[in-house]
């Protein structure tokens, strides 16, 4: 039927929310693919001004939040997890259906073999226990877009069980310094989409669209708070949170509701709530969305147990058609992103947070190390350089790595023309920006068009100098009255007057050399 | 030795000459019956329509007008919900063009067939006799009828059953009962007049069995070769024991059930009716094998086609006699062919073996439990909201459902509904659904257990007693007539093995009694082997249906309840 999804369930850690908790302040961007532990985080420093405003009574000076998220990821597959209709994003309306996607009487499922591979994937990505049989579960309830009054997902042995993620959170005054954390997974299981209803309030009307493939992510918060040491709270559920932003406010603000009304004598219902994203707070469910169905699940009996093989049980003579080898998706597995950023930092001595920055921008690691082949610069440089300069006017004009006027060998080539003193470091930012106009000049011949070379004339720098510490000679008074620092002054006069083309290293030395005389 | 009405060994009979156990005799019927009865005096008559066929002496088009006709004459048995005669004559048509050119697709080819109305048909109405799917036509056909359609044979009509299969008596569909041919059979009418209580003829007609009772009474009564019914509890071996036929339901897996409205998925099969074992096999064959849109059908491929060799003798066959299927309630005629069906694998150098079955007790109730608990979950599709009824209540979407529910379904189904939610509640999942599946563990190893004791086949009764007339059997409601009718088939189900109801003899009354063949999981062609050398040695009479279509308009001037529309 639909979409091919698969539900990542994370299980909250506790979060005590307490004054002495205050050390993890971060405002920066979540690393991507730690989102759960991520929005956790920002919830307990949403959370603090909040409590110091209650006066807290004895024994009642802390609360625990847990929050577990359940996370909708649809699967990158040409076609549906059950049927063999296509996927497409913003498709028309219904165009995108098949008999078993309407559920016509008599169809029945058949399960997408690419979707089992990527779930494993993700499993092996996860380091869940990937289960060699799963088995799929009917989940009944009445829904107009569940064309078949129940859904099919994996609830009792689901495809992989048992994860963690680790990453890190940014902390410390300049959030410089990486927490590493860890999130549990508790499962990941392959789940068919509900349709899509579209309400038209206007002719009181509710349209399905069945095409089922839109919205990449979905996130269902789980959310309860109580006293540590105390039993857990009563949960609820805010469903259909779509993007990491409203993720983190939603946590916050219902944690926060959730404190209040507990503080206030009130109770918490084991409920659906769904977040309003112009106000901001959450509110509960009261659409048939929002009941729970008093129904268990059924197995599903129109599909086997998915069993799945590795090297050892793998039957000899299997057709490797009908088969899916977990052993040879492992191989398949990319280097995943933690092990990435531990190389990054020990083959370049990198810093951690800058290998976090590397990886989260779509190209960017690929640049960087296209820029490290072909470059003699020393790799910090090249660090330095792709992550302030090259990323910073990435931002500034809100592209992507792919979409930059600079190419790897470019910025490799003008790293190399810096590395070997041929320009100052100034310099080089000025052949840079010529080199973001797309004018299709190497920086070779930026440099030498513009006569950016760095002078190498030590006779005529020293006359230079001379005649900049007599036409200042304030400055020079300054300087032997004993304040060293407006030695700078100098100097950039001096680096003005030679258009940036003089070494500042080579002028400091020249006019100390002349100022100590 | 099998004696009163049963024949045995003796060549004949009072069968026309020309069908001495092979397939497809109808066209040698036909052909003897409009010639007046009497005896051919020409060359020998081709063995079957089949070779009829192929050797030109029929065509296609002539065997599917003189069946079009048939299902007119009968139309007050009620066999049919729709008779898709233009497709029919059509596809006739073409069957000849082939055989002209000499490029017949096989058996099949030309042969009139009709399918169950649980079966998606394309551009065909498939209604399962319910309310909720009247004037639903299907954009596709299911695998086991294109199947049919690519071997060439000819699609007749939809016929008539139980609400969406949900009966043993095929008495519960919006279209009203199918009703029994050989209610109208000289054998039945004969024994009949001998008693002198039975005055009120017409309207003492007797039901089909069911739920496939359609299926059955458009065979049985030669409106086609052979039908499709399904099978979930005994639905088509019941309806083929009622009317004299072979009803043989395959292993679970074996057939595609993609396109058959299901009743409960993990126990449906596609079931085939025919007046003979052979002809079962020919179906069989072009039915059976994996089908990539049915995930449950298996991929290791058993011998095809299913050509089945006449067993010379049965000296090396183990036959199993389930202790438990004897029961009171079995009626003494069944009891007594039973018996005697034993005791001539016995004579004939068989083994024969008492076995035992111990969960044979709790098998009824629980197939109460699985099926209606898959039945809530199946019939959640039908909310009137894509296709099917829909009622004209728009206050809110659940007084939309709850209405169309209510109008479109029967009492039967709902009853089931309701049953199989309640066994959902999460109160009552524990005690309830996985008991059940505990206990369908438990019979479908009791099975395995006498396979691995060195039996081959087990041999049972398949109903507790011939069929009985209409107003009798409404005197129960559904639920109760559906545990007594199931009692020895839907074990089989829940094993998920092959079993074949072969009819045996005729009763006292003059009905048919039909006994029941249990194969191995995948040893189809082995259990319709011991069935055809079984077939043999009983030699069932034909139904005698000459009265009943000389004076059939006059029937149907007395038939008040007709409610089967000829369409097309």
């Amino acid at each position: 039927m639909a979409a091919p999804m698969q539900r990542w369930v994370g299980r909250g850690r506790h979060w005590t929310f307490a004054r002495v908790d205050g050390g993890s302040c971060h405002r920066r961007e979540a690393p991507t693919g730690s989102t759960s532990n991520r929005i956790r985080g920002r919830s307990s420093v949403a959370q603090q001004p909040l409590y110091t405003t209650q006066k807290p009574r004895k024994g009642e000076h802390k609360w625990a939040a847990v929050v577990g998220l359940e996370i909708h990821a649809q699967i990158s597959s040409n076609s549906k997890l059950f049927s063999g209709s296509q996927v497409r994003f913003s498709a028309p309306p219904n165009s995108l259906v098949s008999f078993f996607d309407a559920s016509l009487p008599g169809t029945l499922p058949v399960l997408n073999r690419r979707c089992v591979e990527a779930a494993v994937m993700t499993g092996l990505a996860l380091n869940c226990h990937i289960n060699k049989k799963s088995l799929f579960d009917r989940k009944h309830y009445f829904y107009a877009d569940l064309p078949a009054g129940y859904q099919i997902t994996q609830q009792r042995l689901p495809i992989a069980v048992n994860g963690s993620l680790t990453y890190g959170v940014c902390a410390g005054k300049k959030q410089s310094q990486v927490i590493p954390k860890t999130v549990r997974i508790k499962q990941i299981q392959l789940e068919q989409d509900s349709g899509k209803s579209l309400h038209d309030d206007l002719r009181s009307q509710t349209l399905i669209d069945l095409n089922r493939a839109e919205g990449q992510l979905r996130v269902d918060a789980n959310i309860s708070v109580h006293h540590p040491g105390e039993p857990l709270g009563v949960r609820t559920e805010v469903k259909n949170l779509n993007s990491i932003r409203f993720l983190a406010k939603a946590i916050d603000y219902e944690i926060q509701r959730q404190i209040n009304e507990l503080e206030n004598g009130g109770e918490i219902l084991n409920e659906t709530r769904s977040f309003h994203y112009q106000l901001g707070c959450t509110m509960s469910m009261r659409d048939k969305e929002g009941k729970q169905d008093y129904r268990w699940f059924m197995p599903e009996p129109n599909l086997p147990p998915l069993v799945l093989y590795d090297a050892t049980s793998l039957p000899a003579g299997a057709d490797p058609q009908q088969v899916i080898n977990i052993d040879q998706i492992r191989e398949t597995l990319p280097e995943l992103p933690s092990v990435t950023r531990e190389r990054l930092v020990q083959q370049y001595g990198m810093l951690l947070e800058h290998s976090f920055t590397l990886l989260n921008e779509v190209g960017l690691l690929e640049f960087f190390q296209n820029v490290i082949k072909e470059t003699r610069a020393e790799p910090k440089k090249v660090t330095s350089w792709v992550l302030n300069t090259f990323l910073g006017y990435l931002k500034q004009q809100n592209l992507a790595v792919s979409e930059s006027p600079v190419t790897p060998s470019a910025l490799a080539e003008l790293l190399d023309l810096l590395d070997s003193r041929t320009i100052s470091s100034a310099a080089a930012k000025q052949v840079f920006e010529e080199l973001w106009k797309r004018e299709g000049k190497t920086p070779g011949q930026i440099v030498s068009e513009k006569q950016l070379e760095l002078m190498e004339d030590r006779g005529a720098l020293e006359q230079l100098c001379h005649s900049m510490m007599e036409a200042h000679p304030q400055v020079v008074m300054d300087l032997k009255k004993g304040n060293p620092r407006v030695i700078n002054k100098l100097i950039g006069l001096v680096r003005k007057a030679t258009q940036n083309r003089a070494d500042p290293a080579m002028i400091k030395e020249i006019l100390e050399k002349k100022l100590s005389s | 030795m099998l004696k009163g009405s049963v024949t045995i060994k003796d060549g004949c009979g009072h069968v026309p000459s020309l069908a001495t156990g092979d397939l497809f005799f109808l066209l040698a019927w036909l052909l003897w019956w409009q010639a007046g009865h009497e005896d051919h005096a020409g060359p020998d008559p081709p063995r079957n329509v089949s070779a009829a066929l192929k050797q030109g002496q029929i065509t296609p088009t002539e065997l599917c007008q003189k069946c079009l006709s048939l299902i007119k004459k009968t139309k007050f048995l009620n066999a049919y919900i729709t008779v898709s005669e233009e497709v029919a004559l059509k596809q006739a048509e073409e069957s000849e063009k082939r055989y002209k050119n000499g490029q017949s697709l096989g058996d099949l080819d030309g042969i009139p067939v009709a399918v169950k109305d649980n079966f998606s048909t394309s551009g065909i109405e498939t209604t399962c006799a319910s309310n909720m799917l009247k004037g639903y036509i299907p954009p596709y056909n299911a695998t086991v009828v294109q199947k049919l359609l690519d071997q060439g044979a000819l699609l007749m009509g939809k016929t008539n059953l139980d609400e969406f299969a949900m009966g043993s008596g095929s008495t519960d569909g919006i279209f009203g009962p199918v009703k029994n041919p050989w209610s109208y059979s000289k054998q039945y009418r004969e024994k009949r007049k001998q008693n002198p209580h039975n005055k009120n003829e017409d309207s003492d007609w007797l039901i089909t069995g069911g739920s496939s009772g359609g299926s059955a009474a458009a065979v049985s009564a030669f409106t086609c070769y052979a039908a499709l019914g399904s099978d979930t509890g005994g639905s088509t071996r019941n309806p083929a024991a009622h009317c004299g036929l072979v009803g043989f339901k395959p292993s679970y897996g074996l057939v595609s059930r993609h396109g058959l409205i299901p009743l409960v998925n993990s126990m449906d099969v596609p079931g085939i009716l025919t007046r003979c074992v052979d002809d079962a096999a020919v179906v069989l064959g072009a039915l059976a094998g994996p089908d990539p849109k049915d995930s449950t059908t298996v991929h290791d491929p058993i011998n095809k086609p299913f050509m089945l060799p006449s067993l010379a003798d049965v000296s090396k066959l183990c036959i199993g006699i389930p202790k438990e299927y004897l029961i009171p309630e079995l009626s003494s005629e069944v009891r007594s062919l039973w018996s005697k069906a034993a005791d001539l694998f016995e004579s004939e150098g068989a083994k024969v073996l008492e076995v035992s079955l111990p969960h044979t007790s709790y098998s009824i109730v629980c197939y109460h439990v699985l099926c209606t608990t898959e039945v809530a979950s199946n019939m959640a599709r039908f909310d009137g909201l894509q296709y099917g009824h829909r009622c004209d209540i728009n206050v809110s979407t659940e007084a939309m459902y709850a209405a169309t529910r209510r109008e479109g379904f029967n009492d039967v189904v709902r009853g089931r509904i309701l049953s199989g939610n309640f066994f959902l509640l999460k109160e009552n999942y524990e005690n309830y659904f996985v008991k059940a599946q505990k206990v369908r563990r438990l019979i479908a190893n009791d099975f395995v257990n006498a396979f691995n004791s060195g039996v081959d086949v087990l041999l049972t009764p398949t109903t507790l007693s011939e069929a009985v007339p209409y107003l009798e059997f409404i005197k129960e409601d559904n639920r109760t007539r559906s545990a007594q009718d199931d009692i020895f088939t839907q074990a089989v189900n829940m094993a998920g093995l092959p079993a074949v109801s072969i009819p045996v003899a005729l009763s006292n009354q003059g009905l048919p009694i039909g006994l029941q063949f249990i194969g191995r999981a995948f040893c189809d062609q082995q259990l319709l082997t011991v069935a055809k050398w079984f077939e043999k040695q009983v030699q069932f009479p034909v139904i005698q249906l000459q009265e009943l279509m000389d004076d059939c308009s006059a029937v149907l001037e007395n038939e008040k309840s007709a409610s089967v529309s000829l369409k097309q």
